[in-house]
């Protein structure tokens, strides 16, 4: 299991695509931060942070697109699945090198709030349970960008696929609001990702949205697992 | 080493395995022989546990494959039909990775080493795969079947796509590793299997149809009573003559020519060698033989024989 957490990371900077990512995502957490708190003169990061959820729903796909895709149409995943590894043990391998990269690239965007520290006196616990919720719901995404990469072989097809089921998870929210039946509503809420996520930006640490972002990777991952033993007994 | 019993696997409608069952003693190296889409692949990848049967089980030393996959696997280098190379890697990265996959715990760096040799690898380990030849690339698969030293070695097609010279010596490395594995090798080639291999077993339509010796089916292949043969002369004055000539079952004009002469195919009795007779008879008359060649030593020929027989 090890073997393909290292393999996988490695594989991120041999091709470009680490690079990519971390050039992607610094540039555009800093852009959006000078816009969102430095050049408003203020030192509330709340709509900082959810703007970087779009960012996340861009850049993520990057990482998890080919995890599945790429071996599959090399077959090279016959190697994984012959070798005395179980498919769990593979799928939380390929997760964790891509949450490894993430995480990472999240420290470095996390830089810039070096430079408020500088002009103002900001709330540190806010701005730390903010990463904590930004890190978490990356991994989310991520677990999504998993299974719909298990799905093709179509790395492409990976990628916009997970794009639009993070963006329809962003956008239920406000959906919801248009929609007269409540019965729907209460339903549809509990796939909004935002509605979760804006207790964190306003300040508070909310443990039931920490739990929901942690369900969301174990769901996702398993069914990933479930798609690789369904695959197996052939259809 | 290894037992498979009653596999069935179906997709959807189409079956592609009808109840196969065999078994495979320590040490020999087995011909799993069949042309394409006759289930060679399947089987194996079921073995391997890549896939599941949908009836059947198949044990690797007494382990049950999907009972306990890990302990089975380990036991298992595999190399598919297209070699799982990541192309990215170097040589030596690859194997370092399916060492560490594996889970070895043999003492790496010579380990490595002694496998890189026995392949004939050690000039290209550090080098990126994706530059090797088909020929190099098919040895490193190879190389990663034989990390852990694993007790069974099974190879889907290890010979194809290969140019004559590195065909030979992919055969002798099979020969080699048979004196201290047991080996399973596909192959639709037949002389392939007869190079190599000490036991076949022969499959069609995912069913075993064949399972002997080496020399056993050489000796069926012996007793095959077909020839083609050429004879100059027209063919209404020297199909009478072949006909005569004792011991001939039937003989039937073909549609081969070679100069002015007609090709013949002819059945023999079992037992007669009517080639000598045949000469005589032929000579006598004054229709020189320009060509003999016995039938049946290709692999479909091979099939037809042996499907008359069990339908006989």
């Amino acid at each position: 299991m090890f073997a393909i957490y290292k393999r996988e990371l490695r594989s991120y900077f041999v091709s470009a695509v680490g690079y990519v990512f971390f050039a992607v995502i610094i540039a555009l957490s800093a852009v959006i931060f000078s816009v969102s708190t430095l050049f408003a003169a203020t030192n509330d990061v709340s709509s900082y942070f959810e703007t970087m959820l779009f960012v996340l729903m861009i850049a993520l796909p990057l990482l998890t697109m080919k995890l599945f895709a790429e071996e599959r149409k090399l077959r090279t995943e016959q190697l994984l699945l012959t070798s005395p590894v179980s498919i769990g043990g593979m799928v939380v391998a390929k997760f964790l090198a891509a949450f490894t990269v993430y995480f990472i690239a999240n420290l470095l965007c996390s830089i810039s709030y070096i430079t408020l520290f500088a002009y103002s006196d900001p709330e540190a616990g806010v701005i730390l349970g903010n990463i904590i919720a930004l890190t978490l719901v990356g991994a989310a995404f991520i677990a999504i960008g998993i299974f719909v990469s298990a799905l093709t072989e179509n790395q492409l097809a990976a990628a916009i696929g997970t794009f639009a089921i993070i963006l329809v998870m962003l956008l239920i929210g406000a959906l919801n609001s248009f929609i007269p039946v409540y019965s729907v509503r209460y339903v549809l809420s509990w796939f909004s990702i935002l509605s979760r996520y804006q207790n964190f930006t306003d300040g508070f640490f909310d443990i039931a949205a920490v739990v929901y972002y942690v369900s969301i990777c174990f769901v996702f991952l398993f069914v990933t697992c479930r798609v690789y033993e369904r695959r197996r007994y052939g259809a | 080493m290894l037992k498979v019993e009653n596999l069935v696997k179906k997709y959807g409608r189409a079956t592609a395995l009808s109840g196969i069952s065999f078994h495979v003693n320590k040490g020999e190296v087995i011909g799993f022989l069949g042309p394409n889409g006759a289930g060679k692949s399947t089987t194996m990848n079921i073995i391997t546990g890549y896939i599941s049967s949908n009836v059947g089980n198949v044990y690797i030393d007494g382990t049950e494959i999907l009972e306990n996959p890990e302990l089975a696997k380990k036991k298992i280098g595999y190399l598919p039909e297209q070699p799982p190379l990541y192309m990215e890697m170097t040589v030596l990265e690859y194997l370092n990775f399916v060492y560490e996959l594996r889970g070895c715990d043999l003492p790496r760096k010579a380990h490595l080493e002694d496998v890189c040799k026995v392949v004939k690898i050690s000039d290209v380990r550090d080098r990126v795969i994706r530059n090797l030849s088909k020929g190099y690339k098919q040895r490193v698969g190879i190389a990663s079947a034989l990390i852990g030293n694993p007790p069974l070695i099974i190879l889907d097609e290890p010979t194809i796509g290969l140019d004559p010279k590195q065909i030979i010596e992919v055969r002798n490395l099979i020969r080699a590793l048979g004196q201290s594995h047991t080996v399973i090798l596909s192959t639709h080639i037949l002389s392939e299997a007869q190079a190599v291999c000490d036991r076949m077993i022969i499959i069609d339509h995912g069913k075993i149809i064949a399972d002997g010796k080496t020399e056993e089916i050489n000796q069926f292949i012996k007793d095959n009573r077909r020839y083609k043969v050429f004879v100059s002369g027209a063919q209404s004055d020297v199909l009478p003559v072949l006909k005569k000539v004792s011991g001939v079952i039937a003989c039937e004009p073909l549609a081969e020519r070679d100069g002015d002469a007609v090709a013949y195919a002819i059945e023999a009795q079992k037992g007669i060698d009517i080639r000598k007779p045949m000469f005589h008879a032929l000579a006598e008359k004054g229709y020189p033989i320009m060509g003999l060649e016995a039938l049946g030593a290709s692999l479909e020929d091979i099939f037809i024989s042996l499907i008359d027989r069990e339908d006989a």
